[in-house]
């Protein structure tokens, strides 16, 4: 096949792409939009293959076989529960094959004289620093959400200088490059350097910041990929690649304007630390313990409930539980939804495929404006395992780290159930008003027995009365 | 420099048509968005199987190699596990069967 008609089929394929993400603009059509988009990579790569500069289909065919094994075996097992890190591993790796093909493009050109300054080689020594940075960060974002190594953010003194060093280092040995197009084992120097700087960047960045950093690692894993599409002069790359670049940015964008944080902030600035843990203080005497029999006879009494999820509900495997208290709920006529928070788990969205893997309808799971501004109609919120996106401290103090943070007004409902391990802190490290609020009731325990227990105790209810 | 002013075209032009598109997707699908691009920017397997499939140089065919394996874990990865959570999303009526 010629190459313009290898080209025109590419172009079918980046229809495909662009078909299937608009697509996923509606639950309804969401499935087939991926079919689409999965049509046109197959499409894609058999095309790539009737290209006349494939030789060797050997290697290739053990490739294909070991990737598409370990890639479905990681697809069809994974837990919806660790969705985060699988989300995180395949950025990686989306961002390593792209500093493998930049790589091996700069090595079959190497005989070919390439003028200083080419752009061929400005591409490469963005696909090194981008890629390496990718599939680094998004290691050490897989072992932290994995629980390999601490959640927290780890910092040490002086950790910016070396992080702009090595920026500076990996930039420089960039202009080496450019300049002196010879020694092409500079690229590999680029994507060591960058390796390091990648892991350092992401080490800092604590728990409840990381849908940002999946979000802007999906966005990097986009943009490495069209950078390999100027190395390789390949419009499909450079096609595809910036819409996932783009999809990655509108996502981090979303998710920092629901911590009300800069990007600068979540990825420099790191967690606000708080300094004055007068805790006890707060709390002391104020707080309302109830059981799980007295929120029954809430729930019992009430006509309207909402849900607000968080990232405990995540940990404590909650979610077929809750599901199963709302359906119970509804078949005694009480209204019920749930309320995500944008920032709610690890990653966007992480509420809303557990609550749906829970068999919930996906017109039940309301955003924050939806939601909020019902609140006030609403006669009892059940908090599972939130925090800090239901602390009024960031309507009413402007001096708190998360002060103008939209959050979910479950404090304007009538009843408040906080159901939580202990009256420790959210992620922002600052005591939370709500849980001594006149109107709130604290429900002490594992997220998943405490509902457990509320069920048990509404359908006891419903058998006496 | 005719073919970097070309693909610097379609590149920024793509940029635009991705933020219109992406915008429109809801909340509720942001994970699956997530996941679904990804799959998508594994269209570096592309350019993963030339390099793999020109046998001039075994240290090119390597490099080539084990870029194909780690976009096609991304590719294949990516859109099934995209499927698992889509199919899972199901409207009100559906629900009760």
């Amino acid at each position: 096949m010629t190459a313009a008609w290898i080209n025109l089929g590419y172009l079918g394929s980046s229809a495909l792409f662009v078909m299937g993400l608009k697509g996923l603009a509606h639950p309804a059509t969401a499935a087939r939009g991926n079919v689409l988009a999965a049509v046109g990579m197959c499409c894609a790569v058999v095309l790539t293959l009737l290209d006349r500069q494939v030789f060797g289909y050997q290697m290739i065919a053990v490739a294909l076989l070991i990737g598409s094994g370990i890639g479905a075996a990681l697809a069809l097992t994974i837990q919806m529960t660790a969705m985060p890190q699988m989300v995180a591993l395949l950025n990686g790796l989306g961002g390593g094959a792209s500093v493998l093909v930049a790589g091996a493009g700069l090595l079959e050109i190497r005989d070919v004289a390439v003028p200083a300054m080419s752009h061929f080689t400005v591409a490469a020594i963005a696909t090194g620093i981008i890629g390496s940075v990718t599939f680094w960060g998004s290691l050490v974002a897989f072992a932290k959400l994995q629980a390999l190594i601490t959640d927290n953010a780890v910092r040490f003194p002086g950790q910016h200088i070396v992080n702009a060093g090595l920026a500076t280092c990996a930039a420089g040995l960039g202009l080496w490059l450019l300049l002196s197009p010879g020694p092409h084992d500079a690229y590999w120097l680029i994507v060591a350097v960058s390796a390091v700087l990648g892991v350092l960047l992401v080490l800092p960045v604590g728990g409840a910041d990381m849908p940002v950093v999946i979000a802007l690692l999906n966005s990097c894993s986009g943009l490495a990929a069209a950078a390999t599409g100027f190395v390789l002069t390949n419009n499909i790359l450079i096609i595809a690649g910036s819409l996932v670049g783009a999809s990655g940015f509108i996502l981090t964008r979303i998710m920092c304007e629901a911590m009300n944080r800069s990007l600068i902030d979540v990825m420099v600035g790191g967690t606000p630390v708080t300094k004055e843990p007068r805790v006890a203080d707060l709390y002391q005497g104020r707080v309302k313990a109830g059981s799980p029999e007295e929120v029954a006879l809430l729930l019992d009494a009430a006509r309207r409930v909402v849900i607000v999820p968080g990232f405990g509900m995540a940990v404590s495997q909650a979610q077929h539980t809750v599901a199963h208290l709302s359906e119970l709920l509804q078949s005694r006529g009480v209204e019920v939804e749930f309320a995500v928070h944008p920032v709610a788990g690890r990653m966007p969205g992480h509420m809303n495929v557990l609550l749906a893997e829970a068999n919930v309808p996906y017109e039940l799971l309301k955003d924050l404006d939806e939601s909020n501004a019902a609140f006030e109609q609403t006669d009892v919120v059940l908090v599972i395992g939130a925090n800090d996106v239901v602390n009024p401290i960031a309507r009413t103090d402007p001096a708190s780290p998360i002060a103008g943070m939209p959050i979910l007004d479950v404090d304007k409902a009538k009843t408040v159930v906080v159901i939580k391990r202990s009256l420790s802190h959210g992620f922002a490290g600052i005591p939370n008003p709500l849980f001594v609020a006149d109107n709130a009731i604290m429900l002490f325990g594992d997220g998943r027995q405490m509902v457990q227990a509320v069920t048990r105790a509404l359908k006891e209810e419903g058998r006496s009365s | 420099m005719d073919v970097a002013v070309i693909g610097l075209t379609v590149f920024v032009l793509a940029l635009f048509a991705g933020f219109e598109i992406i915008s429109k997707v809801p909340p509720t699908l942001h994970t699956p968005l997530m996941s679904g691009a990804n799959a998508i920017s594994g269209v570096t397997i592309v350019g993963a199987l030339l390099a793999a499939g020109s046998e001039q140089d075994p240290l090119l065919a390597g490099l080539g190699f084990a870029a194909v394996v780690f976009a096609t874990i991304n590719v294949v990865g990516g859109f099934l596990v995209t499927h698992r959570m889509l199919a899972m999303f199901r409207p009100r009526r559906k629900n009760r069967r």
